[in-house]
């Protein structure tokens, strides 16, 4: 959940340029392998049709990408600028390794992108895609499209895996039984954080929080995880930021004045400053420039994520070769969200044999489903909101710290359920609870 | 035996005495060292480290071949396997193993090689004397655990990814049956009598029993720890004492070995041992287990037939693999 993670579209540039890069991409995916970015077949060893094997009816499986491109100010790193295929990088993987295993049961899986930046018209195309048989979309988009896509696809042989949203609405009070969620609510990347901050008995907080609306959730989630686990928010402030031309030469020499002052009039007495910039306008300017000698987390500095291109735990190591040979690029968090969406379907699919969208979709809160998705245990399904439930990797811009749940936060069911808002605390109602 | 018998408490060890059949002679252990580019060469006699051999990086799957002279060692990070003088401990030569190399296996005739390629879905078949690759066998995503049959007819291997166990003829060199076992697939290990092959699942927590003439899953077997979490409970390392009559299964995370019962797949006992227990070997007289343990940095060392841990060895950085010497 640093900026690196809110994925965004920068589309003040011109669409030409976006046109080019894609196709770019494209030409060299057909160099690499063969695999096209809206039509995905087997990416396996070319040699790869397992011989001796009778050969049945190939079972074709439809998968949807669907992408709300969202304008969002160009991150303060350049390391940061999202790739025009995050996200899709990752539906690529999935779809390569569900083929390589569909190669022996006899199933192959396609992935369809759809992208747009009007929803209406997104939701448009979903539709249209979905009557033509593909019952799972994986979206990312805001959650307000997610929400109208749920609408939209209301009583059709359909499911939509969340892969970007972290809005806690969309589990609790908004929550859809056609929706699911790869990728955690603020609640569990809060939660993740603040157990290892409590681990390292760092509970006393200087909360900092950016301007933006998403910003208020997360320091709302924050706040939370504090009561919780028994932190203290000595300090809290708001940021407001005017970014203006982010990325122009010169500007630490403004910032090196504004943070020191600005961090400088609070209780010196906290043990960390907990930085919340989901919008990525200012956090990277707040490590080393506080007033006072304190770490810093949150969105910047330490911050909670679904992946990180520098990880090697739990056979990881594999992992990002196979990303990185196929996409020539980084491991991103969105592309790791979209990849377990499709695996899980993947999953389903080879555990049920069948293409059967109703039955494939039922499987996913079977209690025999679990997703290996190299975080050294199996991923479930909540059944009360559709949140995946999984380890939450600490890293910086560099590498991991830890992996939450810290031990000794201890759960009756599963030691996951202490990351977000558990069962007996939720507000989502459509599944029945 | 006799300094062996030092780290027990005095009074097991005149039940082990009186136990104990005549004494064995001390064989060597060799471990891999994951993150520390060696190997730890123990003496079984005195259950210390005697010599540490230097090899390339990330040191993983580890075996015997050449009528026991050499050591192969996979040098995953480098893309090869490496052979080493078991007497000598120099460096011999390097096989060609295709990429990131992790589990192998040999034809029980002493050749060819059977290599899981990690990164890239295959397996490589190696000869040996030759140097040559063979051929090279596609499986599914992560190839892993290998195992052969001890008729030498069948290889089976697991890929991680796809939670199959591939079962690769070894006339054609062809993959003949693919079946779906649990998730993450780490080891695939035949029974002494070639009947079963047995394959631990490590996100699954489960071992699948496949029957090797109908190359079907005949049964699976689960564990259970009291105070321990399920999720904390992943079999990787699975190994038969020679008589068929006792299995080992490592359970990672659980800090356990499991004994199980080859003839009911009863679990008879968990033995505690270090951190995230990996793979075991026996010592050739099958008196002693070598369990590795990769977080702890240690290997426990099992008294077969008390079943009770003998000694902790510390050895060097997250050791990976086991195989012992017959002398």
């Amino acid at each position: 959940m640093t900026n690196a993670n809110v994925h965004r579209f920068d589309s003040s540039r011109t669409r030409l340029g976006l046109i080019a890069c894609a196709v770019m991409m494209a030409a060299v995916a057909v160099a690499a392998m063969p695999v096209l970015a809206q039509d995905v077949k087997p990416a396996a060893p070319e040699a790869a049709a397992p011989s001796g094997a009778q050969k049945p009816a190939v079972m074709k499986i439809n998968v949807l990408l669907a992408r709300e491109l969202r304008d969002i100010a160009p991150p303060l790193s350049l390391l940061d600028i999202a790739p025009p295929d995050d996200g899709i990088g990752g539906a690529k993987l999935a779809i390569a390794d569900n083929n390589t295993t569909g190669k022996f049961v006899g199933q192959e899986f396609i992935l369809d992108v759809i992208q747009n930046e009007k929803p209406e018209a997104l939701v448009a195309d979903v539709v249209k895609k979905v009557d033509a048989g593909a019952a799972f979309v994986v979206v990312d988009a805001s959650p307000k499209t997610i929400l109208a896509l749920s609408d939209a696809l209301k009583g059709k042989t359909a499911l939509l895996l969340n892969a970007g949203s972290p809005d806690e609405r969309l589990r609790e009070e908004d929550c859809r039984t056609n929706v699911k969620h790869t990728i955690p609510s603020r609640a569990m990347f809060a939660d993740a954080l603040v157990q290892y901050l409590t681990w390292k008995r760092w509970s006393r907080w200087f909360l900092m929080v950016g301007p933006a609306e998403e910003d208020k959730l997360l320091a709302d989630a924050y706040r939370r995880a504090a009561k919780r686990f028994g932190a203290k928010i000595i300090n809290e402030k708001t940021y407001t930021y005017e970014p203006g031309s982010r990325r122009s030469d010169g500007g630490f020499e403004q910032i090196q004045q504004q943070m020191p002052s600005f961090t400088q009039d609070v209780d010196k007495d906290h043990d960390v400053v907990v930085v919340v910039d989901e919008g990525g306008l200012f956090g990277e300017y707040v490590p080393y420039r506080t007033w006072h000698a304190k770490p810093v987390v949150g969105t910047a500095g330490l911050y909670p994520a679904t992946w990180h291109p520098a990880v090697e735990l739990w056979g990881g190591t594999q992992f990002q070769n196979r990303f990185r040979r196929m996409n020539n690029r980084n491991f991103r968090e969105l592309d790791y969200n979209v990849w377990m969406a499709i695996r899980s379907i993947g999953e389903a699919a080879t555990r049920k044999k069948t293409n059967d969208g109703r039955q494939l979709i039922d499987y996913l809160d079977n209690p025999d489903f679990e997703l290996a998705a190299f975080k050294g245990q199996k991923l479930t399904y909540r059944k009360w909101n559709g949140q995946l439930r999984q380890p939450i990797l600490l890293v910086t811009g560099k590498l991991h710290v830890t992996v939450s749940p810290q031990q000794g936060f201890l759960h009756q069911l599963t030691e996951l359920d202490t990351l977000g808002i558990d069962k007996p605390e939720t507000k989502c109602k459509a599944f029945g609870n | 035996m006799k300094p062996a018998l030092r780290f027990l408490a005095p009074i097991a060890a005149f039940a082990v005495l009186a136990l104990a059949p005549a004494p064995a002679s001390a064989f060597k252990v060799f471990v891999s060292n994951e993150k520390e580019q060696t190997v730890s060469v123990i003496d079984s006699g005195t259950l210390t480290v005697v010599h540490t051999i230097k090899t390339g990086n990330r040191p993983r799957g580890i075996m015997l071949a050449n009528e026991n002279k050499w050591l192969l060692v996979c040098a995953s990070d480098d893309n090869r396997v490496e052979v080493y003088d078991t007497k000598t401990f120099e460096f011999i030569k390097n096989l060609p193993s295709g990429p990131d190399p992790e589990l192998f296996t040999l034809h029980p005739k002493g050749n060819p090689l059977y290599i899981a390629n990690e990164d890239d879905n295959i397996v490589t078949i190696v000869d040996i004397f030759e140097g040559k690759i063979l051929k090279e066998v596609p499986v599914g995503v992560e190839p892993e655990g290998m195992g052969i049959s001890p008729d030498g007819k069948y290889v089976v291997n697991t890929s991680e990814t796809t939670n199959m166990a591939h079962f690769i003829d070894t006339a054609t060199n062809e993959t003949v049956e693919n079946i779906l076992v649990d998730n993450r697939p780490r080891v695939a290990e035949f029974t002494p009598d070639g009947s079963e092959v047995w394959v631990s699942a490590e996100i699954g927590g489960t071992v699948s029993v496949i029957d090797t003439a109908t190359k079907k899953v005949k049964t699976k077997f689960s564990f259970e720890i009291q105070g321990v979490n399920k999720d904390a409970i992943q079999p990787v390392g699975v190994r038969f004492t020679r008589d068929g009559k006792k299995a080992y299964v490592a359970l990672g995370p659980a800090n356990r070995v499991a004994l199980v019962d080859p003839k009911t797949y009863k679990v008879e006992k968990y033995i505690l041992v270090g951190q995230r227990v990996w793979n075991v070997a026996f010592t050739p007289d099958d008196k002693q287990l070598y369990t590795t343990n990769g977080t702890s940095n240690d290997v426990s060392v099992i008294d077969v037939a008390s079943d009770k841990v003998l000694k902790s060895i510390k050895v060097g950085r997250y050791p990976w693999g086991v195989v012992a010497l017959p002398e």
